[in-house]
């Protein structure tokens, strides 16, 4: 029925439209104009401003074009002297109440109101308002409201509300006295705004602006450049404003085709003032005498093949190791992998993968047989229900955070959030399950326990596409409700509840991140969310699947691009001959290492014991990033040599050796792949600052002056050749990238890319189930240390806060470390709201100020990570799952003390 | 309040038909609509806080600050606003430092206007509690408010 085709005169010229679009809808697919002020694409009409208005035949009055639906046999006309007389005076009667200075305006030459009102030729304005002006909101350092210049179109309160679902703006009053607003009028700095600029970018007027932008560049000087956002894994497509080779604001689009429709998170609108900041590193540095000084190119690189050859000559090749980056695109990542294993003769190469997927990684493919996120973003919209759990997804990944609340509040789907925390999400949820830290296993045991037992799960699916399930079933068999309410603390009414409800949904899907990898026993949890979701029948539909959310911009991409110690890119083994043997012959060298290297944690264990002696880190920052840092600086300290490639001089990069100035990805070509498999495009928008080079020319640099030619006129010389050796990439150009990504695997030039996995068939043949047992973390709690403390990430800021940390934006609005208590506790310790605490566990101490809530729950304390002066990882376990390698930052046993 | 808001709630339905009637209990208990009252209507019936502002900003019925102990209304009408209603509006709110809608820090007087009273003939026309002034001289305007205030 939607795709009925029904044919209306329009101007009297016969058009088509489809069945259930609206007449505006039909006009402009059509190409006929007609002038819209409310009306939004991306959001439900209003038909608020009646300038969309049109006559039509039989129908009464002027009807709003965006709100009535257009119907077969329809006679429309669009512009006629009444039409033109009504909306002439609509706006006039908009410029009579409102004070358009277009002299003064940011918005001139993009303004919505100018171009409708220059189309319409008013001279002059017929009428004079009442107009009491209002006071700026000039609060924050982001976003400036003047609502001197705002027509009440709606559409910052639809966007707020009904796109971004935050629900911080509302029309308040009535008729001519109405406003938009905050609650109770706050400012938006002291509101519930959480500065996704949605609003900015819907308003038609220039009543709602960026205020770092203001006075550095007019509409029609900037270039835009579209390209994918740097910070987290949804890879969201944003444009970089350009004037005078500085980024002035960003700003996106939402026919853009990518994962996010034109929305964005805070970071990507607001926190991007790190590209052009003073502190970036401009040359090479070379330490002497404990001192940097500056260096060439030549110098440094010259400096680095000595010292490598040297070394590799006295201690072999595995005395060298390197960490590539989630944050470095796919060309560089690869390309580190073949210098590490084609010019060195290493596989210890890894990245921060490992820290906080590795365990997904691991898990996903000995039950599935892949890796990956199964389904994409867009899909959670075909969802009855989602199960949300280890994941803050409105604060991490903060645009599917979007999508889960659009999909909740369209009626068709419902949440069930299961966290320790009290996360945003909660307030969406028709069920939320607050189990202790550390029991992932025991409840998802528990609802598999009442699935079995009320036989909800999908036999058929159980029987034609998986094995394992007699194992599965007598494994689950002694975890009751009853037994999983003691282990977890979840009420067993609650868990029998949210049981019933995930195995009712015809599709459903489990999105997870770091609360269910970053655990001793993170692989095994990783088993138990597949064991549940291939249960039910999840896997390889529309609408279902198992979703982990990575958490860095590339941090597919890099584990795609073979940056892991045990495989080459595409996931192929290097313990396997034939596999080396077509590397080997790809990359034109004798021979391959065929034996497994050193993860992370093994390396920085490695170059304590004086095994690893050289490390080359690029872009990482390990020294913020990594568990139990006394360790991690013990083990960098004794290094022979250290390198670091990186944008900025961060705390790793102080004990280096050598320092590589890097450009950032502002300022470089290449591809990131994001969460779901989509590999998209990054894009140049504006020069690197002094000397510093993008990575990729480093690395080619470096192999060349090693005897290894690297000849790439440019990365996408690269991306050919990473096609080449990657059967998942194999169908990607960069011609075909530019249209909007491709999903891997993209095996041909004719695949589209794949949507969602294991259709039909799991990657492995059948969906394996895997019989596990819960088992407690590492660290109990005992008198000694009471409380359990688990690490994270907030919205504002971003890993070990480099680049986010240089934001002014983001500073305003989360600049120190705040640790999380529960009132109840913070009462019993008398601890205050910003008092200062100390938290102390076996390993090391940290101070910050105490945020008390109710986000956390009694006898735990949470902590974000990513600020070095209150380094949470001082604290944390280096405990590591056995599987997976992964440390356990997620819990052990920590003191609080107020600091007096 | 927890205690008197969830006996509010206790007689209604957590949606968002049941804002308005939600809205008016509250108003009835406290004289206005608290903040934190608004916010956890809100939560009640699963809609943003704003929403709650917008939707109760939009009807007169409702107050955002507590209703003094003496309820001050100039007429705004036509007659007297002919009569210089605008001028004795602009003496109470400098007098009294507040604005239509608010009410004074000792909560002693809350400031309204209206659109006429049925006094056209006495105006510029002002009620303080149960007292209807007519002809009312700006200067005179302080023993009035004295004189029939508590
Ligand atoms: S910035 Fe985002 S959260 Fe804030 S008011 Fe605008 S749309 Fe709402
Ligand atoms: S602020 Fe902008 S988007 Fe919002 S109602 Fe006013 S003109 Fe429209
Ligand atoms: S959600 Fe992630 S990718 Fe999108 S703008 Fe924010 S940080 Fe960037
Ligand atoms: S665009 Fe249709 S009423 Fe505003
Ligand atoms: S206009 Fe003031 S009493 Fe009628």
């Amino acid at each position: 029925m939607e795709n009925e085709i029904i044919t209306l005169t329009v101007n009297g010229k016969s058009v088509q439209g489809r069945k259930g679009q609206t007449v505006l809808e039909v006009c402009r697919a059509n190409g006929i104009h007609v002038p819209t002020l409310c009306y939004h694409p991306k959001m439900p009409p209003y038909g608020g401003c009646r300038l969309c208005i049109v006559e039509i035949q039989n129908m009464r009055g002027l009807p709003p074009s965006c709100t009535t639906p257009a119907t077969d046999g329809m006679e429309v006309t669009t512009h006629t002297d009444r039409l033109m007389r009504v909306r002439k005076t609509v706006l006039e009667l908009l410029l009579a109440y409102g004070d358009h200075n277009c002299l003064l305006c940011e918005q001139t030459g993009n303004c919505e109101l100018q171009d409708l009102v220059y189309e319409h030729g008013i001279e002059k304005v017929r009428f004079k308002g009442e107009f009491k002006p209002h006071p700026k909101d000039d609060s924050n350092t982001m976003i400036v409201r003047d609502q001197n210049k705002c027509v009440l179109c709606g559409r910052c309160v639809r966007a707020c509300l009904e796109v971004q679902v935050n629900g911080v703006i509302d029309v308040a009053a009535r008729g001519s006295d109405s406003y938009i607003t905050t609650f109770n009028h706050q400012s938006l700095k002291d509101s519930t705004c959480v500065f996704c600029g949605e609003c900015v970018a819907s308003c038609p007027t220039g009543a709602l602006t960026y205020k770092q932008a203001r006075f550095r560049g007019r509409p029609w000087e900037l270039k835009k450049v579209a390209t994918t956002c740097t910070y987290c894994g949804v890879g969201c497509q944003l444009e970089l404003n350009v004037k005078d080779n500085k980024v002035v604001k960003v700003t996106s689009d939402h026919e853009i085709p990518g994962p996010n429709q034109g929305s964005l998170c805070v970071k990507g609108r607001f926190g991007n003032d790190f590209i052009d900041h003073p502190d970036r590193l401009t040359t090479p540095l070379i330490k002497e005498n404990g001192e940097f000084r500056q260096a060439s190119w030549e110098e440094a690189l010259d400096r680095i093949a000595g010292r490598f050859e040297s070394i590799r000559k006295e201690s072999g090749p595995d005395a060298l190791a390197f960490f590539s980056s989630a944050r470095c695109t796919n060309e560089e990542n690869y390309l580190l992998n073949k210098f590490a294993r084609a010019v060195i003769g290493t596989n210890n190469i890894d990245h921060c993968a490992r820290l906080c997927h590795a365990s997904t990684v691991a898990g996903l493919a000995t039950s599935f047989g892949s890796g990956a996120m199964t389904n994409s973003i867009d899909d959670l919209k075909n969802s009855d229900v989602i199960l949300v759990t280890g994941s803050n997804t409105t604060e991490m990944h903060p645009v599917i955070g979007s999508t889960i609340k659009r999909a909740v509040k369209s009626g068709r789907c419902k949440l069930i959030v299961v966290d320790s925390r009290k996360i945003d999400l909660v307030d969406h949820a028709e069920i939320w399950l607050r189990q202790k830290p550390g029991t992932d296993v025991a409840w998802l045991n528990g609802m598999m326990h009442v699935i079995i037992k009320e036989e909800l799960y999908d036999k058929k699916y159980v029987d034609e596409r998986t094995e394992g399930f007699e194992e599965l079933k007598k494994a689950v068999a002694a975890y009751t409700p009853e037994k999983v309410e003691e282990i977890s603390g979840i009420p067993k009414d609650d868990l029998i509840a949210a049981a019933r409800l995930y195995a009712s949904a015809p599709a459903a899907s489990i999105a997870y991140a770091m609360g269910i990898t970053q655990h001793i026993n993170g692989t095994d949890a990783v088993k138990s969310v597949a064991n549940l979701a291939m249960l039910c029948g999840n896997i390889g539909i529309e609408g279902g699947g198992v979703n982990p959310l990575r958490g860095q911009n590339n941090v597919q991409g890099a584990c795609d691009m073979g940056c892991l110690p045990n495989v080459f890119p595409a996931y192929q083994s290097v313990t396997i001959p034939d596999v080396r043997e077509k590397f080997a012959k790809a990359w034109g060298v004798d021979s391959l290492p065929g034996n497994v290297g050193l993860t992370i944690v093994e390396t920085i264990d490695a170059a304590g014991k004086g095994k690893v002696k050289a490390l080359y880190v690029m872009g990482e920052n390990p020294m913020v990033s990594d568990p139990d840092l006394h360790h991690v600086e013990e083990g960098l300290k004794s290094l022979d040599f250290l390198v670091v490639q990186d944008i900025f001089l961060t705390e790793t990069a102080q004990l280096a050796d050598v320092v590589l100035p890097a450009a950032c990805f502002a300022e470089k070509e290449g591809t990131f792949t994001n969460t779901e498999r989509r590999v998209q495009r990054v894009r140049k928008a504006v020069d690197p600052p002094g000397k510093a080079l993008p990575d990729w020319q480093a690395i080619a640099a470096l192999a060349s002056r090693m005897g290894y030619e690297m000849n790439y006129p440019d990365a996408e010389a690269i991306f050919k050749e990473i096609c080449a050796v990657t059967p998942s990439y194999a169908g990607m150009d960069y011609q075909r990238l530019d249209a909007g990504g491709l999903q891997w695997p993209c095996p041909t030039k004719e695949h589209p890319g794949t949507k969602y996995l294991h259709k039909d068939k799991f990657v492995r043949g059948k969906g394996l189930f895997h019989a596990i047992e819960w088992i407690p973390p590492a660290e109990p709690v005992d008198d000694q240390y009471p409380f359990l403390l688990t690490t994270g990430r907030v919205l504002y800021q971003y890993h070990t806060g480099t680049m986010t940390r240089r934001s002014v934006g983001l500073n305003e609005r989360y600049s120190e470390c705040l640790v999380e208590i529960n009132t109840e506790d913070a009462a019993r310790l008398n601890i205050k709201d910003l008092d200062r605490v100390k938290l102390v566990t076996r390993r090391g101490q940290m101070e910050a100020k105490a945020r008390v809530g109710e986000m956390t729950e009694e006898g735990t304390i949470f902590v974000p990570f990513h600020f070095s002066e209150a380094a949470a990882n001082k604290l944390t376990l280096a405990a590591l799952d056995p599987q997976a390698k992964i440390p356990e930052y997620k819990v052990c046993a920590v003191r609080v003390e107020k600091v007096a | 309040m927890k205690e008197q808001l969830d006996q509010i709630f206790s007689r209604h339905h957590g949606t968002r038909d049941a804002l308005i009637p939600v809205l008016q209990d509250i108003q009835a208990e406290y004289g206005y609509l608290p903040p934190e009252a608004m916010e956890a209507a809100a939560r009640f019936c699963r809609v943003a806080p704003v929403e709650v502002y917008g939707v109760s900003t939009f009807y007169a019925q409702f107050k955002f600050s507590p209703v003094g102990r003496n309820l001050v209304m100039v007429c705004q009408g036509t007659a007297c606003h002919v009569m210089g209603g605008a001028r004795v509006l602009e003496e109470v709110q400098s007098r009294l430092g507040i604005r239509p809608g608010q009410t004074t820090a000792d909560g002693r007087f809350t400031l309204e206007t209206v659109a006429c009273i049925g006094a056209c003939a006495l105006a510029p026309a002002m009620v303080v509690n149960k007292d209807t002034f007519g002809r009312v001289k700006p200067e005179k305007i302080m023993e009035m408010l004295n004189g029939s205030g508590s």
